[in-house]
This record gives structure tokens, sequence and C-alpha cells, in this order.
């Protein structure tokens, strides 16, 4: 790491994991004189943290990366936090989406102060998740973002949203648990539990390990519930559907990113490519999971009728591809994998965005309630359709860019192994692309194509009435985050030679 | 127990160079007892339909991990690693695993208070803590979609021992 940076940069990284942290107190503190002081406690307080962001992000990419050694205790012993190329770009999304679902929450609720004391705390964990550098410090952020999103997700009070976060809170603390095992192995390995200490120790304790190798299944089968691939997503849908709206947007953008990304970081950075080249078991297992996760997400999609569901089991399919980057070990895979992270991120954000307004202003709950939506709400409708094209990952779009790499590092693994198994997942994207399409082509067609004269109110099905009620009305703040988000996600779509040549110094490094 | 005596042979104690079932129990017995904990724990997390018991099941899960961490640090013949200025004594135990651990249990204990504020709330709501009790009365509210058992035991879907 690089001596010499600016101290005000480096006092950055620990003040935007404490800022929010110690923010979070005060919405509880203060509540009982001033009734709405949680919001903003919140946008004051993510609105710092996204200047943090930006201030590291311009330290990282103009002069590199950097840490900061928590305490004054030098590593390996003490913990350091560090902003590198891919950590900092994590950073940034956590902070941007953070701060912009605020302004969801503002006109959707939910208001009560200790909500947003839970949120804070969220970010907090978020941040410190992108940012630690210590396996065990990753723990505990882990279960920080976790307990809040429990909370959070469970946050309307209602007996269905509470059974869904506590499916969520026994899987997830499953997962967490079993990273916490695979971090114990290790450490009976190496005795260390710096990131970067670890990953020196491993080579001499040597790759195949079973000490070494039964430590990484376990790290990875805990993301693995973490993230909600395949056969272990089952908590996953309930969860984004039970959630009230504003926490669907917030979790489905960040909190799997996250762990992906930790997935990502503990694989590349910490195990390293070697350990994945000497273990074909261990890289074939993720690519047969991946691509599993990646087919039957896509499938489950299209199969949904409830909007939030579809997209919630479209995330699965998402993640099976970021995660299959780790199997296929190659640079473009990991280009495309960390894209793909930041892309799903914010083309998740926009979609769940997009899909609690319409619910705030038309009641939309099912791909029945779009028809012809369009005409009364050409903006959200518009940016929707947009966002759901760049899922597909038609081009020019950020979708089309992290799936193009992941599928072109898939073809090269295939083609420098020899093995099918890089072949395989390009068939297997190619695939999901269509199915995606297929749901994504429903939810166009009712919103543009159904022909239904919306000047009569539509009868809807016992049960759907409620909504009747609605303004039909769209907030315009949380409607302008929502276009400039669909812009950003074309706009990204032409930033490929950007990424590559800011990603350029992590991916030497891992690949060096 | 092919795969724990050969961690315990050749990595751990580093004496042992062929350790049978048998050394392992009597010289490993934390990682056996780790072992056992951590089936035990996920086995009751599974099995048991009552929710408050699952969350028992996450707590002994957790505790395994725990003792994972505990034996780690352990020296035989270690004391405490309480350091005099002139550094004489020992060996100590290494203290960095107990501190882990003291998190580790801080974690848990928010993990498991969280978990039963969620019991208690959908024991609110449905007046069951049973797993299946509870499918099927979502079930019936619409909020899961009807499965193949859906609508099969709705005579007693509110009675019976849950409610005692």
């Amino acid at each position: 790491m690089r001596t010499g940076v600016s101290p005000v940069s480096e006092i950055l990284l620990p003040l935007a994991i404490a800022v929010p942290i110690v923010a979070a107190t005060l919405p509880i503190a203060f509540g009982r004189r001033f009734d709405a002081i949680g919001w903003p406690v919140a946008a004051l307080t993510t609105t710092a943290v996204v200047a943090m962001a930006g201030t590291v992000a311009r330290e990282v990419y103009g002069t590199g990366p950097f840490d900061h050694e928590l305490g004054g205790y030098a590593p390996p012993i003490g913990i350091e936090l560090v902003a590198d190329e891919f950590s900092a770009a994590v950073f940034l999304l956590v902070a941007l989406v953070s701060a912009a679902t605020l302004v969801f929450t503002r006109v959707v609720g939910p208001r009560r102060n200790t909500f947003y004391s839970a949120y804070l705390l969220l970010t907090g964990g978020l941040v410190g998740v992108s940012l630690t550098g210590d396996l065990f410090n990753l723990f505990v952020f882990l279960e920080i973002v976790g307990l809040t999103t429990y909370a959070l997700i469970a946050a309307d009070r209602s007996g269905a949203s509470a059974y869904a976060s506590l499916k969520y809170l026994v899987v997830g603390t499953v997962g967490a648990s079993l990273y916490l095992t695979g971090v114990g192995y290790v450490f009976l390995a190496t005795g260390t539990l710096n990131m970067a200490d670890v990953s020196t120790q491993l080579g001499a304790v040597g790759y195949t390990d079973p000490l070494v190798q039964t430590g990484y299944a376990l790290i990875a089968v805990g993301f693995a519930l973490k993230m909600a691939l395949f056969p272990v997503h089952t908590w996953q849908p309930d969860a984004y559907q039970r959630a009230p709206d504003a926490v669907t947007t917030v979790v489905a953008a960040l909190v799997s990113t996250v762990s992906a990304y930790a997935l990502l970081r503990v694989s590349y950075s910490v195990f390293t490519v070697d350990f994945l080249a000497a273990n074909d078991a261990i890289t074939t297992g993720i690519l047969v999971v991946s691509g599993v996760s990646i087919l039957a997400g896509s499938a489950l999609a299209a199969m949904q009728s409830d909007l939030k569901r579809m997209f919630a089991y479209s995330s699965v399919a998402q993640f099976g591809l970021i995660a299959a980057t780790v199997g296929l070990a190659t640079e473009t895979a990991l280009l495309g994998g960390i894209v793909h992270l930041l892309g799903h991120g914010l083309l998740k954000f926009g979609l769940f965005l997009g899909i609690g307004l319409l619910a705030a202003g038309y009641g939309v709950r099912h791909v029945a309630d779009l028809a012809s939506l369009a005409r009364d709400a050409p903006l959200a409708s518009g940016s929707l359709a947009v966002l759901a094209l760049a899922l597909v990952g038609i081009p020019p779009s950020i979708g089309f860019l992290g799936k193009w790499y992941v599928a072109l590092g898939a073809v090269e693994a295939g083609g420098t192994t020899g093995g099918i198994g890089g072949i395989a997942i390009a068939a297997v994207v190619f695939v999901s692309t269509l199915f995606t399409l297929a749901y994504v082509a429903r939810v166009l067609e009712r919103l543009y194509f159904a022909g239904v004269d919306r000047s009569i109110p539509v009868v809807h099905e016992i049960g759907a009435v409620p909504d009747g009620g609605r303004s039909g009305r769209l907030p315009i703040a949380p409607l302008v985050v929502l276009v400039v988000t669909a812009i950003a996600a074309v706009g990204l779509g032409f930033a490929g030679a950007g990424f590559e040549s800011l990603l350029d110094p992590f991916l030497t490094e891992v690949f060096a | 127990m092919t795969q724990l005596s050969a961690v315990g042979g050749t990595k751990i104690g580093g004496v042992l160079t062929s350790a049978t079932a048998f050394d392992v129990i009597t010289t490993r017995h934390a990682y056996v007892a780790f072992a056992l904990l951590l089936c035990i724990g996920l086995y009751v997390l599974i099995a048991s339909p009552n929710l408050v018991k699952k969350i028992i099941g996450l707590n002994l899960f957790q505790t395994a991990i725990f003792l994972l961490f505990v034996t780690s640090g352990y020296v035989e013949g270690g004391s405490i690693p309480i350091v005099s200025p002139d550094a004489a004594g020992g060996p100590y135990v290494s203290p960095l695993p107990h501190v882990i651990v003291l998190t580790a249990i801080v974690v848990g204990v928010s993990l498991t208070a969280v978990g039963l504020a969620l019991c208690l709330r959908i024991y609110d709501e449905y007046g069951t803590l049973r797993v299946d009790t509870l499918r099927e009365l979502l079930r019936e509210e619409g909020t899961l979609p009807a499965g193949p058992k859906a609508g099969k035991r709705t005579s007693d879907a509110n009675g019976g021992e849950s409610r005692e």
C-alpha cells in the first residue's frame, strides 16, 4: 500500500463507517422531542457519506489505493481499512444508492424515527463491508448489515413481513456462521486474519491443503446463502416482496451486492487466482451452482405475476452470473463480474424504485395492473422500460457491458483451458438472456400495448381493490431520481473503456 | 471422521502422524465436540417445526463456532496472556481468538433478540409458532402461493398444541 496519502483522505475511511453508525443514535435520542427528525438526520448523513465516497474515489482513481490502520495498530495484528479500485467503486455505489433511496422514503415512508436509525446502521454496515481489509471484521459488518436488513424488512409491522424477515434471519445467520467457520479454518491454517497477510501465508501453507480447501468451501457456501444462489435462494423472493417498497429498493440494490463483493474480494484478493487454479473441483462446483442459478432464477422469474417477486428471482440469476466469474477466474471475467455487480445494483435500484413509484401512484402490484400505464405515467414507464431492457442486456447499457465481459471471459476460459465449463457458462448466459427477455417483454407489452382505455376505471379482481383510492399522480422528486438512474444505466453503457482503465490496476494486481 | 483425523494428524497437532478415530476422540475432543454441536444445531434448525426451537438450534450452531475459535487459541500448558513488563513467563494462550469470540457472542445475542422479537410478532398475528400451521394460515391469507398441501388441514389450523 501507498504511503504519503493526505491525512484527510485517510481519515475518511473510518469516518465513513463511524458517522452513519453514530448518527443512527440521533433519531432515537431526539425522537421524543422532535417528531420527524429521522429523515433530516438520515439525509444529512448519507449526503456526507456521498461526499466522502466521492473524495475517496477521486483519491483512489487519481493517485492510487491507500489504507488506514484502525487505532494506530499496524496490520497484520491491527485491523485495516482499504480503499482500492474495487472497494472504492462499491463504496461509491453504496453511498449514492443509500442517499437516493431517501428521496423515495420521504414520499412513501416508513416515517418512524427508529426506521431511519436502522437505515443509517445499514448504511454504516454496507460501507464497512466494502472497505474492511480484515476477514473477521468483514463478518462483523456482514452481521450489522444482516441485522438491520431483518429489522427493515419487517418495518411495516405486518405478520407476513415478519415471517419473511425471520426466514431471512435464519438463512442469513447460517450463511454468516458458515463464513465464520470458514474463516476459523483459514485462521487455523495461517494464524492471521488480515486479508493481505492471509493471502501471503496461504501460499506458504499450500493451496491444496485440506484445511484451506474446506475453509474456502465453507466461505463460498456462506456467501451463496447470503447472495441467494439457486438452491438456497428461497428466503429472497419473500423478503423482497414483503418488505416495504422503499426497503426493497435499498436491500435489492445493496445488501446482496456487498455479499457478492465480499465473495469476489475473498476469492481473488485473499485466496488468489492460484488457489482457484489449483482446485479444479471447487471452481467446477461454483460454475455448476452458478450456471443452475442463472437458468433457474431466470425461469422462475418468467413464471411470476407479482412484479417485485419477478425482479427478485431475476436477482437470483444475476448473482449467479457474478458468482460464475469466480469459477471462471480469468481477467476479463473478473472485470465483467465487477461491472455487472455495480450495474446490477444500479439497475435493481431503478427497477424497484420504478415499481414502488407506480405502486404508490396507481396501486400496481402485478404485471396485469400495468395495463397501458404508459399513457398516464409516460416518464416512469419509459424509465422502467429502459431499465428492464438494460437488465436483459440490450446495448448500449451497463447491463450489456457486464454480461458481455462475463460471457467474453467465459469463452476465453473455455478457449485457454480447453474445458467445457467456460463454453457452458457462455451458453447459459445466452439462454438466460432469452428468459429475461421473456419476462421483460411481458412487462413492456402490458405497459405499452395492452390497449386498455385508462379513462374508464379499471375493475380489479376481488382482493386487488384497495388500490382504487390512489391519487394517480407520481411524486416529482423520486421520479427525477428514477429518470436519472435510467439515463445513467444507458450512459454507463458507453463507459466500457473507462471501467477497463479504472479497474486495470486492481486486475493487474490480482492476476500478477 | 477420516477427514478430521487427517486434519488432526497433519496440521493442528503436528505430532500425530497417523491418527485413528480413537486418537481423535481422546486427544482432539474439543474439535469432535465442535463438529457434533454444529451438526446438532443445524439439525434442530432444519428439523424442528417450532420457530423458537429453530432459534435455539441457531444458537447451538453459533456456539459450536465459538468453541472452534477458543480451541484454536489453546496452547498446551499455556497461561493467561497477561505479559509482565520483563516479558518473562509463558507460553501464553493466544488472546486473539478470545477477543473474536467475545465479538461473535455479541453478534449472536443481537441476532437472537431480533429473531425472538420477530417470533413474538408472528405469534401475536397468527397465534402459532409452528411452521406448518403458519404456512397454512399464510396460504389461506393469500400471502404464500397455494402449495400442494394447501387446504388439507385447514380444520385444525388454528388449534392444537401450538397455542399452549
